[in-house]
Formats: structure tokens, sequence, C-alpha cells
């Protein structure tokens, strides 16, 4: 089959982007659709021009590193996917799609369809985790879990981090991404004495990373590979309020990021300028 | 030569307790006067990173995807081994270490796995406390299942999903180090050489991969865990980023690299459906506890599945090994799968699949049960095929999934370089010829969390560490080399794309350096090799410039590496006259087609030594000495 792409294309962060359109013919059915932009740069590259630059790794659909919008939804139409497990079979001969990257002030653009999510980092580094350092742990069936809420965590452990939801967001809020870490850390015993501090923190980074609130639109849980529920931002919220009730302090506290976190190097990306 | 792998001696037992008790301590207020560097960010690397910083540690951690948690080991699925006997099925410390050692045909440090066995109950331990999500019973005890090469159920898991797990667990403990400002974490950042400054690592060379600055980094050691290097096959199950730059730029920094033909065919993997294939999709191995191995009995017979009676059906695995049917190791599960399709039984289009079949687990246990189990592997067998594994059998086929080979360490895991440690995959510890399944990642974390971080302090405490800059002769000269290289390729301005080097240089390492390999073969390899590397430098394309990101020249460097790795990897399998684990020479099998060790001649683990560009590398041997576990021809029948 043929297909005619149409493809954001931005040589760095400081450069003006703009769309240029692609055909590529002999898409097999079965190619997944990373494999079409490999073909397509295969091409670009016997002719001598730029190929299109985009982020991926595993192919499996778990690392989360790839991701751009297809026709205005995150990772393209099918329900619960990457685009590296997306396969051709799903699309039809002659269409025409236009890929973007992640639109978002906290994502901004690197190179193509290349975003910044170093955010995310940030937003874990303010407090998703367990405070445990390593060698002090008791043997693993010293607290017993019940199944139900192993279960549960490991649902919203189950995300990858890639970022559709703040990009499917009209807020660009990261709710969905906070909310999973926050529902899968508060569901199990050992999350329970950073809980509180953990939502406060993570709230406040969030803010100073310029995600937007969450309106309960739902556009996340809809594209979202992993099909994370809403539920986790339900979940969070409750320890929001429950934590800033009893006094934990309020949004918009706390220490500010580690400034290690900001490399020097790498200015070009570390601007929050709107992608 | 000799080489000196500081094993300990004694009863197994304590050696590792011993051994540490040994080992000298950093105060711990001058700990942070020390800064280490880690290279990768995986079990390995970030449980390193996050663990050697919560001594007091300063650390630079680097990785060269957008984030640490992007690692690839976050695609491990069936699981991680421990040695915890919570199902009092027999299993103890020394049956994981003996099964560890056995399952690595004799060709593993007996010390190393018995230390890794002993440390797997710790692992568990430590990430149920970070939060890690492992499968429970009813009751709120941690769940096991059993994987292949064992007898016992001692493999803890999450879902399908158990390294990505595994990882965000390290993860959130580097993150949270990073927080604390102990960590400073360089991502999109690749190493590119290795400073060694009077013999010792002192630093790394990388380059910025969003403005291609080359940059100088000093430290006064330096970890890698950077992973192995099947992608040297292009098609593998490793991710696309994977590849041996750090460890093939330290071993020619002087870092020798042992046994770099071991490497490991998983049997179970989604078959290649068309030449633009990018990689191999992995299905985990723990399928094979529920699902059935077979092929049809009559040679092309191109009946749906479905059509096939039994009696017509071979179930070659359970037939030839009765006492372990489809559990058998992997390197004897995909040898199986290959002779079953040269012999003319293979399935699908390709004719080069076998059939894993979960009609009677589905009959026996029903389909939620299954779901249950590998609800998330079905979807993305579905994904990928179209096709549903709860009505029609997955076709599978071996695929490069793991190197056993890599950087040669002694037990203290440093390299022949003075303070340059290897942990993890990228190094050669621990699996021998050929590992079994769920002990990556348990190998990954013991280094990182436990082995690394006792065994650091000793070098740290008994040198002084003069204070560097870039300006350091060592230092411009390897930045200069790196920038030399970078525009060489740059500056070839070919007509062919990296990836069409790559794919033909992966194709000539699965025929020849693959699932089996022969004398001819391997020496017909070793003669194509040099002439394809030279039109790479010759013929590649790589648009745009160094000074912006540009993934074309990224992948240039990987793949001008896996080049000279590929030449030493068919040397190494020239060279080892045997078969053994993952390594099968033809000319070396038992009469029923199993593999023949030569403990003779091969018990050793070869570490080759890097004497300079066109030159050949100078083996040397680190003799294996069996105390507990007597080699024996390993039988799964």
């Amino acid at each position: 089959m043929r297909l005619v792409l149409h493809i954001w294309r931005q040589r760095n962060a400081a450069e003006k982007g703009r769309m240029a359109r692609y055909e590529v013919a002999d898409v097999n059915p079965d190619m997944s659709f990373l494999e079409v932009l490999d073909v397509l740069n295969e091409r670009l590259i016997a002719q001598g021009e730029l190929p299109v630059a985009f982020d991926h790794d595993c192919r499996e659909g778990i690392c989360g590193m790839c991701g751009f919008m297809i026709n205005g939804v995150a990772h393209g139409p099918l329900p619960g996917t990457t685009v590296c497990q997306l396969h051709m079979r799903h699309f039809h001969d002659g269409q025409e799609l236009y890929l973007e990257p992640w639109r978002a002030r906290a994502f901004p653009v690197v190179r193509d369809l290349i975003v910044d999510r170093r955010a995310f980092d940030r937003l874990i580094a303010s407090g998703g985790y367990v405070s445990v350092s390593t060698g002090s742990a008791p043997d693993g069936n010293a607290i017993l879990v019940p199944k139900e809420n192993a279960d549960r965590a490991m649902d919203a452990a189950a995300c990858i981090g890639c970022g559709a939801c703040v990009a499917m967001c009209p807020n660009a809020s990261a709710s969905l991404f906070m909310g999973a870490k926050i529902s899968h850390l508060g569901l199990l015993p050992q999350g329970q004495p950073e809980r509180g501090d953990r939502v406060i923190a993570m709230a406040a980074q969030a803010k100073r990373e310029l995600f937007g609130s969450c309106t309960s639109i739902g556009e996340c849980e809809a594209v979202c590979p992993k099909e994370i529920k809403l539920e986790v931002i339900a979940r969070m919220n409750r320890d929001f309020f429950g934590a800033a009730w009893r006094g934990r302090g309020a949004i918009g506290e706390g220490e500010p990021a580690a400034p290690d976190q900001q490399l020097a190097g790498q200015s070009a990306i570390g601007t929050r300028s709107a992608g | 030569m000799e080489i000196d792998s500081k094993t300990p001696t004694g009863p197994i037992e304590t050696r590792w307790e011993r051994h540490r008790f040994a080992l000298k301590l950093v105060n711990p207020a001058n700990k942070r006067k020390h800064t280490i560097i880690v290279v990768g960010s995986g079990l390995a690397g970030g449980s390193a990173a996050a663990t050697l910083a919560e001594l007091g540690y300063n650390v630079h951690c680097f990785c060269f995807q957008d984030s640490p948690r992007r690692a690839h080991s976050i695609a491990a699925q069936g699981g991680i081994n421990a040695a915890k006997n919570y199902h009092n099925d027999g299993d103890s410390v020394y049956r994981l270490f003996y099964d560890t050692v056995k399952g690595g045909d004799f060709r593993s440090r007996e010390s190393n796995v018995y230390r890794l066995a002993q440390i797997s109950v710790n692992i568990i331990d430590q990430c149920v406390a970070q939060g890690v999500p492992f499968a429970r019973e009813y009751s709120g005890y941690l769940d096991n299942r059993s994987f292949g090469g064992a007898q016992v159920s001692r493999t803890f898991y999450a879902r399908g999903q158990t390294g990505q797990q595994l990882l965000l667990g390290a993860y959130q403990a580097l993150e949270r180090q990073v927080g604390a400002g102990r960590v400073r974490m360089f991502p999109r950042t690749e190493m590119l050489d290795l400073i060694v400054i009077d013999g010792r690592a002192r630093g790394i060379i990388t380059r910025n991969l969003v403005t291609g600055k080359i940059e100088s980094h000093f430290a006064d050691a330096v970890v890698l865990g950077t992973g192995g290097y099947g992608n040297v096959y292009y098609l593998s199950t490793n991710a696309k980023g994977s590849n041996a730059t750090a460890i093939w730029r330290a071993y020619k920094r002087g870092a020798y690299f042992a046994n770099p033909c071991f490497t490991q065919i998983h049997p179970t993997c989604i078959p290649v459906s068309g030449h633009y294939q990018s990689k191999l999709t992995l299905m985990s191995e723990s399928l094979r506890n529920d699902g059935r191995v077979w092929v049809p009995v009559r040679k092309g017979d191109h009946r749906p599945p479905s059509a096939i009676p039994e009696n017509e059906r071979d179930y070659y695995l359970e037939r030839r090994y009765p006492s372990f049917g489809n559990l058998v190791p992997r390197d004897v599960a995909s040898r199986n799968a290959k002779a079953v399709c040269d012999e003319g039984h293979g399935v699908g289009e390709t004719s080069l699949a076998v059939y894993l079949d979960f009609r009677d687990a589905i009959k026996r246990l029903g389909a939620h049960v299954i779901r249950e189990r590998y609800g998330n592997l079905f979807d993305m067998y579905e994904r990928i095929t179209g096709e549903n594994p709860y009505q029609t059998p997955m076709r599978i086929y071996p695929a490069i999934h793991y190197t056993m080979g890599g950087l040669w360490v002694d037990y203290n895991l440093m390299s022949s370089i003075e303070g340059l440690y290897v942990i993890g995959e990228a190094n050669f510890s621990d699996h021998g010829a050929n590992r079994l399944g769920a002990s990556a990642l348990m190998q990954g974390l013991a280094d990182g969390y436990f082995v690394l971080p006792n065994t650091i302090n000793d070098y740290l405490a008994s040198h002084r560490f003069e204070p560097l800059d870039a300006g350091h002769p060592a230092a411009r000269d390897a930045e200069a080399h790196v920038r030399d290289v970078t525009q060489r390729l740059l500056d070839a301005k070919g007509t062919r794309s990296v990836d069409s080097f790559h794919r033909e240089l992966g194709k000539l390492m699965w025929d020849y350096c693959g699932m089996s390999r022969t004398e001819s073969g391997l020496k017909y390899a070793l003669s194509k090799i040099p002439e394809l590397c030279d039109q790479f430098w010759r013929e590649v394309s790589i648009p745009g410039n160094g000074e912006e990101l540009n993934q074309s020249l990224e992948k240039a460097g990987r793949v001008a590496d896996f080049f000279e790795l590929a030449e030493l990897m068919c040397t190494d399998a020239l060279h080892r006259k045997e078969s053994c684990g993952g390594h099968f020479r033809e000319e070396y099998q038992t009469e029923d087609g199993e593999a023949a060790r030569n403990d003779e001649e091969f018990s050793y683990v070869a570490a080759w030594q890097f004497c300079g560009a066109g030159l050949a590398p100078v083996l040397h041997k680190e003799p294996l000495i069996f105390e507990y576990v007597h080699p024996s021809q390993r039988s799964y029948k």
C-alpha cells in the first residue's frame, strides 16, 4: 500500500518548524509504523537528505521512548498501543497521515518528532519513590500485600512514561503520569510512610514544570498505551487533599528540583519555550 | 600469561563473607571526596549509581536515552530467580548455584556463581521494600513460577513486565539520589572513549547527543553497565540503541574481552516477517511453562494447525527430553527448533517457525488463568502478528537475545584496567556459556546493589587520586581521537545508509557465527568482515553534521565498533574447538546431536587483549576449577 505522510520537520529547538510532505510506496501491512519511517529514512539518506529524527528504542512497547501524534491522536488510532507496536494493517491504501511531536510547554521540541521529557524525571525525583537504601530491607514476605492491592498497584505501575497523556491533554497536564506513580506506591504498604509528602512534593514540582491542571477531560486515559485509568487521578487527588488537610504543606511550596538536573551543556533543550 | 581473578579459596559458603571482610573500607567522611562515573542506567548501572550515592559517593551517571528509565532491562518479561525456597520444593542457595553452573555448561567461575545465588535472596527483599509490585498469592505472600532449566519454582515476577518493574525500582532509587543532589544524571550523552592515566581508568569522553559537544569527564573510578552486544547481529531482541561502543572502546584501551563467542539464542521469539524488519520481539520463556512446542510430523505440512490431528503432531521436546520436556534450557530448545526446521518440519510462511500451543493449558486451567499469567504477552503477540494465540498456536523461532561474553572482570568486578569496573551483561561473569532464564535480572541487580558497592571501596581506599582537568594530555588525546573518528565518518559522504551495512553484517554473523558454527563458516566470515568494514568506511552516507542531533552519526559509530567486535567473536568461536552452551560447533557434537564439551583443553575463560589495529589479539587463559559441581555432560532427558 501507499501512504502520504506529512511530517513535522524542525532542525533544532531554536529553528521554526514546518510540515513536509512525503510519499511512501510499498508499505507492507505487517510493518510497524516505525518501520515505515525507517523505509522513508533509507530513501532520504540515499538522496542525501536529512532523515526524520524520532525517538525509539525497544520497539516492544515497553521502554516508552517512542511516540508522536498521528492525525492529532497520540500514538495513533489503535487503543492501548505505542507507535512502535502499531502495525500498518490498521491503515488503508492512499491514506494521508499527519505526524507531529508531542505539543506541551513542559516538553520542548528537540528535533523533528523528538521532544525533551526530562520534566518527567524531575517529577519522579521530587518524590516518586520509596526512601529505602540498599541493605535495609526486611524479608520479602515479612509484610504481606493483599493480592488485590498488588494487582492494582501493578496496573498503575505499568506506566511507561511516554508522555502521550500530556500531549493529548488540552491542559498539558501530567496528572495521569503522576497519579499512576502515586497510586502504585500508595496502594502498597511500603509506600505508606511517605504517602502524604510524596503527593505534595510531586504536585509542587508539576507546577514548576508548567504542566497544566487536570479538569477531568479524560483524553489521557483514551490514549494511554498502557490503558491506565482515570481512577489514579482520583486517588492522587484524595491523597493530596488528605495530605493538605493534615498540614503537609500546600501546592507551590517545597524545595525546587536539584540544579544538577538542569544540564548546562544541553541548554538548547533546557529552555522552557513552547515547542 | 596467567591472569589473576582474585577468587577466594576455602569453603565456598563463606568465600564472599571472608573476602568482603578483607576488603578495605572508605571512611564515611571521605566518601564524598570521591567521584565515580557510572555509564549505563539499567538494572546494573542504575542500581549501582543509586547505591553508591546512598553510600555517600559523588556519582555521575550517563545514558544515551532521554531518561535513565528507558534502559533495555525494561523489556525483560519473565522474572527474577531467588533461592528463597518459599515453596518448600527443595530449593536452596546451593541448588541455585548448582543449576547455574550446570546451566552455564561448566564455563563459569564457581565462586562468582555461589555469591550470586547467595545474594539472590537479598535482591527480592530490596525490591519489595522499594515497592516493586511482585505477583502475590491470595494470602498476600509472594508468588513464584518455574522457568526453563530448573525443576523448582524460584522465579519471582510482576506479570510479564518484571524487568520493567525492577528497573523502575532502581530508577526511582536513582532519581531519589538525583533529587538529593548526590547523583548528577547525563541523559542523551554517549560514552565514546575511556581516559586511562598511568594504567588507571580516570574518566570518559562523551558526546552530547543533542548538541554534538565532545567533552571529558573525570572520576576516581569508572563503572560500565552498558549491557550486551547482541545487536552485532542487527536483528535481535535488544533495543535498537543497545550497543557495544562503551565496552569496545574500553577494550581498545586495554580491558580484556572474555568469551566473546558466548551468545545466547532465545528459543521463543516472534519469527521474521519481511526484509524491512527492524528488530525481533521476544515472547517470554515463561510461556513454555504452559505452552507445548510442536511441529507437524509430515514434512512441508502446510495445513492450518487446527486441522492437524493429535497423532500427526510431534511434541519434539517432550519426546526427546521426557524429564524437562518443554522446560529444557534455552540453548537446547533453540537448537532443537532449528533442527526440526532444517529437516523441513517448520511452519508458517517462511517455514522458519515452530508452534507454541496453549490449547491443552486453556482446556486444563481455563482461558482466564492463562490471561492472568500471560495476558500482556498474548496481547503483544496479537498486536504484532494479527493472530489470536488463545485460538491458534503461536509461531516462534529462536533469535539472538543475550551475550554471556563481555569484558573480563575479576571477583571484584574490576576489569584488567585498574579502576574500571564492569557490571551486568557488559561483563562476562556468572553465566558461563549459557544463561538460565530469569538470571540476567538477578545478576544485574546483584552486581549493582550488592557486589560493586562493596568491592569498589577497596580500590578507592588503596590509591591516591590526583585532581585532573581537561588539559591533561591523556584526555586531550582521547578527545582528539573521538573527534577524528567522528569526522572520518562524516567525511565518507558515500551513498549507503548505516542500517544497510548493519543489516549485511548481521546476516553474515547470524549465518556463520549464530546458532551453529563451523570452522569453514567462521573462516569465511573472518574473510568477509574486513571487506565489508572497509566498504563501510568508504561508502557510508551520514547526512547532517556533528554539531547537532544526528541519529545516523550515532548509529555509524556503533556499527563501526560492531564490525571489529564481530571479528573478535569469530576469532574466539574459531579457537574454541568444542561445543558448550550457546557455542555450538557442528564438528563437536555427541552421537545424538548434543553439545560435546572438551574439558581437557577448553575449561578456561578466553580473555582477549587488544594489541593494535590490524594486529591479532592476544589470548589469555583463566583456568576454571570445579571443586563443587563436577563437570558432566548436561542431560535434560
